[in-house]
């Protein structure tokens, strides 16, 4: 009989080293197999990744469950905060400035999920990051409230002033200190109140459901934050980044080459680039951006610098590349290229010219965001290097001590110091004697550049304006753009000025105003 | 003398380790939980360690030269359970404690009742009935079902599952049977004229009784205990005859039953599907939404585990029950699963050592069924829960929620010492007779 009972022992000690093998294959693998190491009845009835698997609700339970860090602005406003809710999540997240906020915090959702910086910084709010957890290791045994505070750049009252200048036109303005990267302020219309959709749904109750249903109907898009996530043609405005690389790779200068006086100009083929209302216009640089000269630009583009210069150049002021700011997706990349066709299969215009010249005054393939068009204005205030865009500050505890700090880098060096000063001479000379008027603060430095782009076959266009503002004797600490799309009407060169250059004005005087 | 002085002071001090770390757990578990001690730790403690140093005291006294190791494991599987059921629900956990005193009490009457384990083999047909009646009991009005199985009765506010009990008669019945009747089952004699099989005569007896057990299960719908008595049974009359064409056979014939159920019976089929693919199902009811919230649970774990007390084993349905493993490997991680599959196999090691070593034919294969029992239990409903089978509910042994399982368990523990202490009794009798003897 022993020998039979030494099979069985054999028999038993096989069948507890597959469960062994089995549990590994969970618990350490994170994998779910039917039979014995999934090979008995083959890996179709697998499941990887269970830990972060969308039907397994603990890590957004463990989330909802704990203290959550508040968000709150440069000047000491509260807009997002955890209350007690008095149901199974323990916590309600609120945000007490409604929609003002809504595209920045996003919201924080359980059936939804999470988005802004409720996503970006997830970890940091609920208290796990690698800091905050070794921070509390000598609480070990006790639950401590580890979660963060977030202070962001956002400064309250030129949020409010964009708010408030930009009305109830559908638009963006994007406020920058070029120094830094910090945004100042980042508002579009249409928004959202991030309140409903992070309500806790019940049987009974749908608040979220619904508001989540209403808002995937609305037009525009107000889920997406515009600043990152919507390209739009940039028209004039780009004309700074053609003239920019001009000048940065020697071909353009201040004294030559001066551009015939012209209605239009003829790329080597195909259709001719016209002035607005056939206007004649040419000459040096400082003019031609003065008066937004667009058979200059285009000329410049297509000839003087020519399609690989120009995409090099394009792509060193963050085009064809992703906004590196600290928000999560959806993000849209802001490119010139042309869309892939037989004869451009490699989108670099070396087939496709009338398209560069086109590109070259920020229309046909050109598309951008609005960050990415303060970005330009930002390198060209700072020296010719993008500081990483961001919002995060610090982090701190409940304690109030830091875990985190944001630390100021710079993202692209676009051109050089002595390219921007020149440009930023120019953009000078825009506001002076050009297309900006509008945007002149006394007793204060500023530069500017309007844009005009015609959409929808020259029926609509987006108004432009960027700029930037710096207080007497320093360095310019501002940078504001503004872009109003889609405004009905005949295509006319005043129209950034117009619609978004009052816009830009209030929101660059508050800014410079009340550091 | 020696052995039992050595064996009992082991014991004694395996058993005060367990107590200390099932202590320590449950404060930690406290600590996780409501981020206090427990008020009653102390008194927990002493609750814990005075059960199974009672348990230890009785063993000194009635078989003290028993086995060491099979308290002290059983003992920390049953607190590690406590822990688990404490932590998802207190008054479970009140229950569980007194079914757990209750489990002590009877593995004390079983060593006062069972002095020999020859007794058993004279009631060998008594027990039989006895088997038969309690999984009968269910469908009588005492009975009552629960989640589709009706395996239950009620006496009063107490559920006990009679089916966990029966499982010993049988085991006692199949083994006494096979003892006397081994030489004439290890033999083909029938049909004449070209003999393969045992004679009906010697066989059918057995059949009929595994026929009617299964049976009774089959109505009562209760997958599990059927596929632990089928192992049961199979395993029993291979070791007791020592013919492997019975292992063969039962496999096959369990094999086809299992294919043509799974191809014909739709509710065997769902849990087959169930298994295969629990996620096709997560949203529909009697789906696959325990499996994958088990096969969650086990996965959040990781390697050390969310700590004791931290935890969601709310998510998972039957936590308690069925599934408690998954919801151990969430708070204590490959650590803590690690460690209960080992003590499983320390059990079934002792187990079958005990069987080996008794020089009594009746004892081993008795030894050689409580193992069985106890072994196949923890793999097919640890092997439910972690997908190497189809999903049977049975009860964790020692483990989980549930009175019947409990003290059944404790009862089998009881006998499976009894025998071990009459086999190293033995072999110490002659040992210090032949030292006595002069040469």
């Amino acid at each position: 009989m022993n020998r039979q009972i030494r099979g069985l022992a054999a028999i038993l000690l096989v069948c507890f080293t597959l469960l062994f093998v089995q549990v590994n294959l969970i618990q350490v693998g994170n994998r779910s197999c039917a039979g014995a190491i999934g090979a008995v009845v083959g890996s179709s009835t697998c499941r990887d990744d269970l830990d972060s698997d969308q039907l397994n609700s603990r890590a957004i339970l463990r989330d909802f469950t704990r203290p959550r860090g508040s968000i709150v602005t440069a000047d000491g406003v509260v807009i997002a905060k955890s209350v007690d809710s008095h149901d199974q999540y323990v916590y309600q997240r609120v945000y007490p400035e409604g929609s003002l906020y809504g595209q920045i915090t996003g919201y924080y959702s359980f059936v939804y999920g999470s988005s802004g910086l409720e996503k970006r910084y997830n970890d940091d709010l609920a208290g796990q990051t690698l800091s905050q957890q070794v921070e509390s290791l000598s609480d070990l045994f006790s639950n401590t409230d580890t979660s963060g505070n977030l202070t962001i750049t956002i400064r309250d009252d030129l949020q409010r002033k964009a708010r408030q200048a930009l009305g109830d036109q559908t638009g963006t303005v994007v406020v920058l200190d070029p120094r830094s990267g910090a945004v100042l302020a980042m508002w579009s219309n249409p928004n959202f109140d991030p309140n409903p959709i992070s309500h806790h749904d019940t049987d009974t109750d749908h608040t979220a459901r619904d508001a989540k249903e209403l808002l995937d109907k609305a037009d525009g898009d107000p889920l997406i934050n515009a600043a990152i996530g919507s390209l739009e043609a940039p028209g004039s405005t780009f004309k700074l980044v053609t003239g920019s690389v001009g000048v940065n790779t020697g071909k353009v200068t201040t004294e030559h080459p001066s551009y015939p006086n012209a209605t239009r100009y003829q790329p080597p083929y195909g259709s001719p680039i016209s002035n607005f209302d056939g206007e004649i216009c040419g000459g040096t640089l400082v003019h031609i951006l003065a008066v937004s000269c667009n058979s200059a630009f285009a000329e410049m583009g297509t000839e003087t610098i020519g399609p690989e210069a120009m995409l090099a150049g394009a792509s060193r002021f963050g085009f064809d590349s992703k906004p590196p700011i600290d928000l999560p997706e959806p993000k849209a990349v802001s490119t010139i290229r042309p869309p892939k066709s037989d004869e451009d299969p490699n989108r670099d215009f070396t087939r496709e010219l009338p398209q560069l010249s086109l590109a070259s005054i920020g229309q046909g393939p050109n598309v951008a965001t609005p960050l990415q068009m303060a970005m330009v204005t930002a390198a060209i205030a700072h020296d010719g290097t993008i500081m990483t865009p961001h919002l995060l500050d610090v982090v701190r505890d409940t304690d109030g001590k830091i875990t985190r700090t944001w630390h100021n880098r710079s993202w692209r060096r676009a051109i050089s110091a002595s390219t921007a000063a020149t440009m930023r001479e120019a953009m000078r000379k825009v506001v002076t004697e050009g297309t900006a008027s509008v945007m002149a603060i006394d007793g204060y430095d500023i530069g500017a550049k309007t844009g005009t782009a015609e959409t929808h076959d020259n029926t609509m266009n987006n108004a432009w304006m960027v700029s930037w503002g710096a207080r007497p004797g320093a360095e310019p600490s501002v940078v504001v753009a503004v872009v109003v799309p889609d405004v009905p009407g005949y295509g006319n060169a005043a129209t950034g000025s117009r619609i978004a250059g009052p816009i830009a004005h209030t929101v660059m005087q508050a800014a410079l105003e009340h550091p | 003398m020696l052995i039992a002085k050595v064996r009992r002071r082991t014991e004694l001090g395996l058993i005060i380790i367990g107590a200390v770390i099932v202590a320590g757990a449950y404060a930690l578990a406290s600590l996780g939980h409501t981020a206090s001690l427990p008020a009653d730790i102390g008194p927990f403690l002493g609750i814990v360690l005075g059960l199974v140093v009672v348990a230890h005291l009785a063993i000194r006294r009635f078989a003290r030269y028993a086995d060491g190791l099979l308290l002290p494991v059983a003992g920390l599987l049953n607190g590690l359970g406590y822990i688990m059921i404490a932590r998802l629900d207190s008054k479970l956990a009140g229950l569980q404690a007194v079914w757990s005193a209750v489990g002590v009490a009877a593995f004390i009457a079983t060593l006062v009742i069972v002095r020999r384990s020859r007794d058993l083999q004279r009631y060998r047909y008594t027990l039989l009935l006895l088997g038969i009646v309690l999984l009968m009991l269910p469908m009588s009005p005492l009975g009552k079902e629960v989640n589709g199985a009706r395996v239950w009765i009620s006496l009063g506010s107490m559920s006990f599952q009679p089916g966990e009990v029966a499982k010993l008669c049988l085991v006692v019945f199949v083994a006494s049977y096979l003892v006397t009747n081994r030489e004439l089952l290890g033999m083909a004699t029938w049909p004449r004229f070209r003999p393969f099989l045992p004679h009906p005569k010697y066989l059918g007896p057995l059949l009929v009784a595994i026929g009617i057990a299964l049976a009774m299960l089959v109505v009562q719908n209760d997958f599990g205990q059927s596929l632990v008595l089928i192992t049961l049974f199979i395993v029993m009359l291979w070791v007791g005859t020592g013919r492997i064409g019975y292992l063969a056979v039962g496999f096959g014939a369990f094999a086809a039953g299992a294919y043509l159920a799974v191809q014909h019976v739709a509710h065997v089929r769902a849990r087959f599907d169930v298994w295969l693919h629990p996620w096709a199902s997560y949203h529909e009811v009697g789906g696959g939404y325990q499996v994958a919230q088990g096969a969650y649970a086990l996965a959040w774990g990781g390697l050390t585990g969310t700590g004791l007390g931290l935890g969601s084993p709310g998510l998972v349905p039957e936590a308690q029950n069925d599934f408690i493993f998954a919801v151990i490997g969430e708070e204590l991680g490959v650590a803590g699963t690690g460690i209960i599959l080992i003590a499983y196999l320390i059990l079934i090691g002792c187990g079958l050592r005990i069987a080996a070593r008794s020089t009594d034919r009746f004892d081993s294969l008795l030894a050689v069924g409580l193992t069985t029992l106890l072994g196949f239990q923890s793999f097919i409903i640890i092997g439910g829960v972690t997908r190497v089978l189809p999903l049977t509910g049975v009860a964790l042994p020692f483990v989980s929620y549930g009175g019947s399982s409990l003290v059944a368990s404790y009862v089998l523990l009881a006998l499976l010492m009894r025998v071990s202490d009459e086999s190293t009794r033995r072999v110490a009798d002659e040992r210090a007779h032949a030292e006595a003897a002069p040469v």
